[in-house]
């Protein structure tokens, strides 16, 4: 399935944006895109294993932390995921 | 240095002042040019959902940034940067925004707005390859006249 790259991971990437990889779920897809892209691993996951608490990954439309199997949610090769890192701030200290 | 039309820039400046007291925050989108930086093309405006302190953080909801994302794709761009507000405080970054600050290349635009009305507005790069190497560095914010713009199309410098 395609998955969309965001702006400071496509150095990993060769510079693509949209890259295809083959996966069941949400989870083999990500671990199969660490594969074909070493270098991606440690800006996805953490030492553990985990996907790092500020990288959202999008099943077309839905956050997959939300659906009912987040990661182990099938998919299916017409559907797209996107890579989003969150974007937050603030002045000052609360 | 990113470069950003006057346009644009007096835009998400004016954005600071609508918000006020509240942080805004929104998307710049453009192309990476090696070696010269980040081209600002279109700004988009989003949605601050740190509604429970939005006084003091921002926060642009996932679902709104691959709307943006998807966007710039459309339009032959890429996510080069962000913006917000920083009400009653200097244009510089916080710890929070450090912390908070995970797309490495990206330009973060950070306006003061003093009672009301936007004053300093600076860049920051964030440099580095990983959450462990990365470091916030003072970029020069170059704002381009129409005229300038005009020029640099008819040359294919844009």
């Amino acid at each position: 399935m395609k998955i969309h790259i965001p702006t400071p991971l496509r150095t990993y990437t060769g510079g693509k944006e949209t890259v295809e990889v083959a996966g069941a779920t949400v989870a083999t897809t990500l671990e199969q895109l660490a594969l074909d892209f070493p270098a991606l691993r440690n800006h996805l996951f953490t030492p553990e294993g985990k996907l790092r608490s500020f990288v959202n990954v999008y099943l077309n439309d839905d956050d997959v932390r939300y659906l009912p199997s987040k990661e182990e949610t099938v998919a299916g090769a017409n559907d797209e995921l996107t890579i989003i890192p969150s974007i937050a701030g603030g002045c000052c200290c609360l | 240095m990113i470069r950003i039309s006057e346009a644009d820039f007096a835009a998400l400046r004016a954005h600071g002042e609508e918000t006020y007291p509240h942080e805004c925050c929104g998307v710049l989108l453009g192309k990476n040019q090696p070696g010269v930086g980040n081209h600002v093309h279109l700004i988009v405006p989003a949605g601050n959902t740190r509604t429970d302190s939005a006084h003091n953080r921002y926060n642009i909801a996932p679902q709104e940034l691959v709307r943006i994302q998807r966007q710039a794709r459309g339009l032959g761009f890429d996510i080069v940067g962000f913006y917000h507000s920083h009400p009653d405080h200097p244009a510089q970054w916080s710890q929070t925004d450090f912390a908070e600050a995970h797309w490495m290349g990206c330009s973060y635009l950070i306006t003061s707005v003093e009672k009301g009305k936007a004053v300093t507005t600076n860049s920051f790069l964030l440099t580095g390859t990983s959450e462990e190497d990365k470091a916030f560095q003072n970029e020069q914010v170059e704002v381009e006249s129409p005229a300038v713009e005009v020029a640099m199309n008819e040359r294919g410098e844009a």
